[in-house]
């Protein structure tokens, strides 16, 4: 199983072409954010959310948006997960007005068993956006100054660069497809926040350390070098990040959506690793101030010895 | 042996050891978020009425009276906390339907005990608790109990009233008439009567629902039945099982022995997760579970930065040896920097989320911290235990 382990794909030359992929579908994602934008969730645009499981599997849509038309809620919406099984949401009522609709419901389709209830009011909404919009800052900030110190300054900007393409193509996604934004989501954005960046620091990790002993070879052909010389780490590493998720999305019922956008995260994300931090690295580097002089001690000193040690090896084969 | 290398087996198998011992029974030593076990996650809000200002007192009174509401209805472990200034943090675990615990906490209705000319003599802030009881004959009362204040009240107005009704009123309907038959002077009181035992126990309810201080709003609710709770279980459970299966072939597909050696590093990665659980007393939620399922998949990410490595290693024509060796240590800042990105978004999460996103946030954390051990620690102790029974056939 040795099919990438030799893999020397030009991603640097390819580069002009990535940058315009990814121009337009991030050009169509912010298109659809301007003018479509987000279907939040009750969790952020507040509301009640009834989930009902009907004793007889024979109940329409209709009927219920029947019963709650007549309850001046026919704005609602109401999901089918199973033959009998409902999500309704619909503004946010109060608890007698609930037990109404709930007892017209009941008298007019059929018994049920309630699974689940849920109103959140808009204040609660308000201060979950705020704590969602501090999180994904915190992380950027605290993330650019971790690769600064580990790497330098150009290597936090690349990455980010390629996390925020990422990031803003699965946001784009989420508004063509009008899928709901409910905290889990925002929890899966933020993985994915966590995860991209993942890839792009092992390659950086790479080229950092191929800085250090290619020292008279263009930056643009060893930055290609520890593309490659990653690749299948990062595809295998993806594969297996992929494989749990995949099962998540087919089983997870109330996880799908959750699961579902970290698979497109996911792709995305390694795509972005590898076809956008690297080559954007590139374009910092017009006046070639970007080296090797961040190595740390440890590693210099491992690769160090890995050259000794493979003079070593060869001195002893000549010999034989 | 090497005596670095003791050392680090009998510190391998005393962690293992620890997360046994923390981790079973599994049932008992993991928590289980109210959206896995099913129960009520309220917040309430105190807000201002022209007759009752917020004050510090009051909301204290509020979590009293609540509690007070609460606790005789059976809900085993209910969390009844103050957020802030004026929130109230309500969580019922095990309640059977979501409907039933804003009912119970929701009252905001005015309890008042009224002489026959319909003159207020007391209100029920004064009530401590009301429940119900047997008196010798076996009938089924409900027994009131006032605070100081109150006892002292009731103990006018029941001197007043002897031989006459004293009626209890809540938001001006009266919900029971009962003869004063002598002075209270203890601040405790029954009600005797003609009812049922649910009768008694509706009406007990309604006495300790009585008023609140102060007006309250439910700004939050989210309630769900032990049904839906049970169903997410199984299917985070069959959807973690298939893909912790899957990764399993795939490792010892592209890695071979040392891919078994990976895959018996990430069962012990999943073991003391559910130890770092169990110590740390966390609360195991739906999207916890998704950070598990997640960590099953990038757990490995360690061993196969490490193997790659060796490969490369290998191909330069070292020594098989060395080739681990170098593996390691080269893959090592590779896995400690990509580790620690990682592991900032995770603690933005654990900071800045609320409730289920916590419960995510401290799987993804663990995961991320633990992995990293069972990678670097277990599968190099393990490699070097099999020492020289491994051949570089055992990689490629």
């Amino acid at each position: 199983m040795n099919i990438l382990s030799k893999a020397d794909i030009k991603f640097v030359s390819r580069r002009k072409l990535f940058y315009t992929i990814t121009g337009i579908v991030i050009l169509i994602s912010l298109i659809s954010l301007l003018f479509q934008g987000f279907n939040f969730s009750i969790d952020f645009a507040g509301g009640t959310l009834i989930q009902l499981a009907f004793k007889e599997s024979n109940v329409t849509v209709a009927e219920i948006r029947n019963v709650l038309g007549e309850m001046n809620l026919a704005s609602s919406t109401i999901q089918s997960l199973s033959n009998n099984e409902f999500v309704i949401r619909t503004v946010q009522v109060e608890l007698p007005e609930r037990q109404k609709i709930l007892e017209t419901i009941e008298e007019r389709i059929g018994v049920f068993e309630v699974l689940r209830v849920e109103t959140v009011g808009p204040v609660i909404g308000q201060s979950l956006k705020q704590l969602a919009s501090l999180a994904v800052i915190f992380a950027f900030v605290g993330m650019i100054a971790y690769i600064t110190i580990r790497f330098q300054f150009k290597y936090a900007i690349a990455s980010i660069i390629a996390l925020a393409v990422a990031v803003l193509i699965v946001l784009g996604t989420l508004s063509i497809l009008q899928k709901e934004i409910s905290i889990p989501i925002i929890a899966a954005i933020l993985t994915i926040v966590g995860y991209s960046i993942n890839n792009t620091i092992v390659i950086f990790d790479r080229l950092r350390e191929n800085l250090k002993t290619k020292i008279r070879s263009p930056l643009g052909e060893v930055i290609d070098l520890s593309i490659n010389q990653s690749l299948s780490r990062t595809i295998y590493t993806s594969l297996t990040t992929l494989l749990p998720v995949l099962a998540l999305y087919f089983f997870g019922g109330t996880l799908s959506d959750f699961a579902f956008v970290l698979l497109v995260g996911i792709t995305v994300g390694t795509y972005s690793s590898i076809c956008i931090a690297g080559p954007i690295l590139l374009e910092f580097d017009k006046k070639g101030t970007i080296s090797a002089k961040k190595i740390p001690a440890s590693t210099q000193k491992a690769v160090e010895q890995e050259i000794k040690v493979v003079k070593k090896v060869k001195k002893s084969k000549k010999k034989k | 042996m090497k005596q670095l290398q003791m050392f680090r087996m009998v510190f391998v198998i005393l962690v293992i050891g620890l997360a046994l011992y923390f981790v079973f029974p599994l049932d008992k030593n993991i928590n289980l978020g109210l959206d896995l076990q099913g129960g009520s996650h309220i917040v309430l809000e105190c807000v201002d009425s022209p007759n009752a200002p917020v004050d510090s007192d009051a909301v204290n009174r509020v979590i009293e009276i609540i509690t007070n509401r609460i606790n005789p209805e059976g809900v085993k472990e209910p969390v009844i906390q103050r957020q802030g200034e004026r929130r109230i943090l309500v969580q019922l675990p095990g309640m059977d339907d979501p409907q039933e615990a804003e009912g119970l906490i929701g009252k905001t209705a005015l309890l008042e005990f009224k002489d026959q000319n319909g003159e207020t003599l007391l209100t029920g802030a004064y009530l401590k608790t009301a429940k119900t009881s047997f008196d010798r004959f076996g009938r089924p009362n409900v027994i009131l109990e006032f605070d100081e204040e109150g006892a002292k009240l009731f103990e006018q107005a029941t001197t007043k009233n002897v031989g006459k009704i004293l009626a209890i009123t809540l938001d001006g309907q009266e919900i029971s008439t009962p003869v004063v038959q002598e002075p209270i002077p203890s601040g405790e009181a029954s009600i005797v009567g003609q009812f049922s035992v649910e009768d008694a126990q509706r009406l007990a309810l309604l006495l300790r629902s009585g008023a609140l201080p102060v007006e309250v709003k439910i700004l939050e609710n989210r309630s769900i039945g032990p049904t839906l709770g049970r169903d997410s279980i199984n299917r985070s459970l069959k959807a973690g099982i298939v893909g912790l299966f899957l990764i399993l072939i795939f490792m010892v597909v592209i890695y071979k022995w040392f891919g078994l050696v990976a895959d018996l590093a990430l069962l012990i990665c999943m073991l003391l997760m559910m130890g770092g659980l169990a110590i740390l007393n966390a609360t195991l939620t739906l999207p916890g579970i998704a950070g598990i399922v997640l960590t099953i998949g990038m757990a490995v990410d360690a061993n196969i930065l490490i193997f790659e490595r060796i490969k490369e290693e290998l191909q330069m024509d070292k020594t098989f040896r060395a080739s681990i060796e170098a593996g390691f240590s080269k893959a090592f800042v590779a896995i400690f920097d990509a580790n620690v990105t990682t592991l900032i978004a995770a603690i933005a999460l654990l900071y800045f989320g609320s409730g289920p996103i916590r419960g995510f946030a401290v799987t993804l954390s663990i995961g991320i911290v633990v992995s990293m051990f069972t990678a670097l620690v277990v599968t190099k102790l393990v490699l070097e235990l099999l020492g020289q029974r491994l051949t570089e056939k055992a990689l490629v």
